[in-house]
């Protein structure tokens, strides 16, 4: 029985492992998460046969209804609303995490068990990443939702936000030298709770992609911890591999968003900023749908810039008819797509391949920013921030320095927004009030139909 | 811990030390496109917690012990479904978008 479990402990890890590897390659990404599937698959059944277990109806009513409810909500979800259900599903991770440490330290403490120091060390250790992890993934969930609207944000923020960890710390190192008392313990898993919110709250929406990745690798960590605690070597070499591989993939993505991972956590976006920006002048000169469909069908060269703008709107499949009629009428039609466009790395690529935009047609940011010059008609739809020049030219922008989209230099460029409004993160565009820019007004999917329909009219 | 592996001092050092540098490595040159799939298929990877949680509630005295234990496994298989679901449901559309080129 050992030998089997501890065998299928041993090829979780291992599908774990090549199954990351295979998901970092598009061509074989969906074997790798099957693989990994099936690892999981394996170590979970196997669990069921350990030695000296009870309350196995709590496990499968708990497992059960869990899965139940994570399967179903996972599968209706509109493909736009992903990144907040991967941060739900890791602050869930977590938060087990934590609990699983809980169980543990209420034996210490309650029971009177007796557990190794560094045992009990790495379990407070757990156990503060874990719960930390688990409430800023609700926070982040939260903000992405839309259930909370503010970022909020106070003075000397970053001193109290510090105060509580070194509570939360202080209590932990108690709770390991055994100043015994349920108190403790419950102050203890409350304070990290707490810092978890408070970190998370000052943080925008734009910066949340990093964030959840970094509560992800922080999750990885916390369930290495609890694999050391209770011997399971699948949970420490997966726990561990998560929390470097997490690592990484936030320092790449902050990265890509041009943004320090340390500005993310401590300088809030837009604050930090001294001076006065550049003032905008001119004003937004507003077209028709037909006329921007009469320019579009007569120029030899289109690129599409999508922006989240459009994901939300759903007119990603408009938008791929309107790209098919003018390919049919000999226009060059390319679709540019910013490292950061959508809420996450990668998240325009996965929504475009939804509406069946071949790979072929779409480009990253270096490999066509040189062809803007020679472009008739730039057709930007939903994006605002990725497109600002300010990010370019104006030093005291607060996206200044940020890669962009060299939108501005195409000969014409066509902006299908909503309203007047600013971008994510509240900054004025400039793009919007340039000679050679014209604004469509309107739902993002609405006026895609509109094109497409007057682009027919015009016949071959 | 009753029926786990024993492994303590440098070995779990070692073990540690290595799974680190092979998750720095496995994910090194991954594009831009697969950031947010391979974040997702990583949160699903984690999910491995659940195993943990039912170890926890499996061994649960008491009934402190028993509803922490149920959280946690609650938690846990949330996570490693949800997780599996959303990976998943990402990946189909890149197979699908290579399959109409």
């Amino acid at each position: 029985m050992e030998l089997l479990i501890q065998g299928a402990y041993f090829l979780a890890a291992v599908l774990f492992i090549v199954g990351l590897k295979q998901m970092s390659s598009p061509v074989t990404a969906r074997r790798g998460i099957v693989w990994a599937g099936v690892g999981m698959l394996v170590a979970t059944l196997v669990t069921f046969l350990f030695p000296g277990l009870h309350n196995y109806v709590l496990m499968l009513v708990a497992m059960g209804v869990s899965s139940a409810i994570a399967w179903v909500w996972a599968r209706k979800v509109a493909m736009t609303d992903m990144p907040q259900m991967i941060a739900i599903y890791n602050g869930m991770g977590g938060g087990s995490a934590a609990t699983i440490a809980a169980v543990e330290l209420v034996g210490v403490t309650v029971g009177g068990e007796n557990l190794p120091f560094t045992v009990q060390a790495l379990a407070v250790l757990g156990a503060l990443i874990g719960t930390v992890a688990f409430s800023g993934s609700v926070i982040a969930f939260a903000k992405l939702q839309g259930l909370i609207r503010r970022s909020v944000r106070f003075g000397g923020q970053q001193v109290f936000n510090i105060l509580v960890l070194v509570a939360a710390l202080a209590t932990g190192v108690a709770v390991v030298y055994g100043y015994d008392g349920a108190g403790l313990l419950a102050a203890f898993f409350a304070l990290a709770f707490l810092f978890g919110i408070f970190m998370t709250l000052p943080i925008g929406g734009a910066d949340m992609p990093v964030v959840i990745s970094l509560y992800n690798a922080l999750t990885g960590l916390a369930v290495g911890f609890e694999g050391f605690v209770l011997g399971n070597p699948a949970m420490m070499i997966a726990g561990t591999v998560v929390g470097a591989s997490g690592s990484l993939l936030t320092q790449l993505m902050a990265k890509a968003m041009n943004r320090p991972l340390s500005n993310v956590l401590f300088s809030h976006f837009g604050t930090g900023v001294e001076g006065a920006q550049m003032e905008t002048t001119g004003e937004m000169k507003p077209i028709d749908a037909q006329d921007a469909a009469i320019m579009m069908a007569y120029a030899d060269k289109v690129i599409i810039v999508p922006g989240y703008g459009m994901a939300v709107a759903q007119a990603q499949h408009k938008v791929w008819e309107l790209a098919k009629l003018l390919l049919d009428r000999g226009v060059d039609v390319k679709f540019a797509i910013h490292p950061v466009a959508g809420r996450m790395p990668g998240h325009m690529n996965v929504l475009l391949a939804e509406a069946g935009v071949p790979y072929d047609l779409i480009f990253d940011m270096d490999e066509i920013n040189a062809e803007f010059p020679n472009t008739d008609v730039a057709l930007v739809i939903g994006a605002n921030d990725v497109v600002n020049p300010a990010a370019r030219e104006d030093p005291n922008s607060p996206i200044y320095g940020m890669p962009i989209l060299d939108v501005d230099k195409a000969r014409n460029v066509i902006v299908i927004k909503r309203g007047r409004g600013a971008g994510f993160s509240g900054v004025e565009n400039r793009l919007f009030f340039a000679d050679n820019t014209r604004m469509l007004f309107g739902d993002g999917q609405k006026m895609a139909a509109e094109l497409v329909n007057h682009i027919k009219e015009l016949g071959g | 811990m009753e029926g786990g592996l024993v492994i303590e001092g440098f070995v779990a050092l070692y073990i540690f030390m290595l799974a680190a540098f092979t998750g720095y490595e496995v994910i090194s040159k991954v594009p831009v496109i697969l950031h947010t799939p391979l974040m997702s298929g990583s949160n699903f990877v984690h999910g491995i917690v659940v195993v943990g949680a039912m170890v926890a509630l499996g061994h649960a005295e008491g009934w402190v012990e028993q509803t922490l234990g149920f959280i946690a496994v609650f938690l846990g298989a949330g996570n490693a479904v949800g997780g599996y679901a959303v990976t998943e449901r990402m990946l189909e559309m890149f197979k699908s978008s290579r399959g109409g080129k």
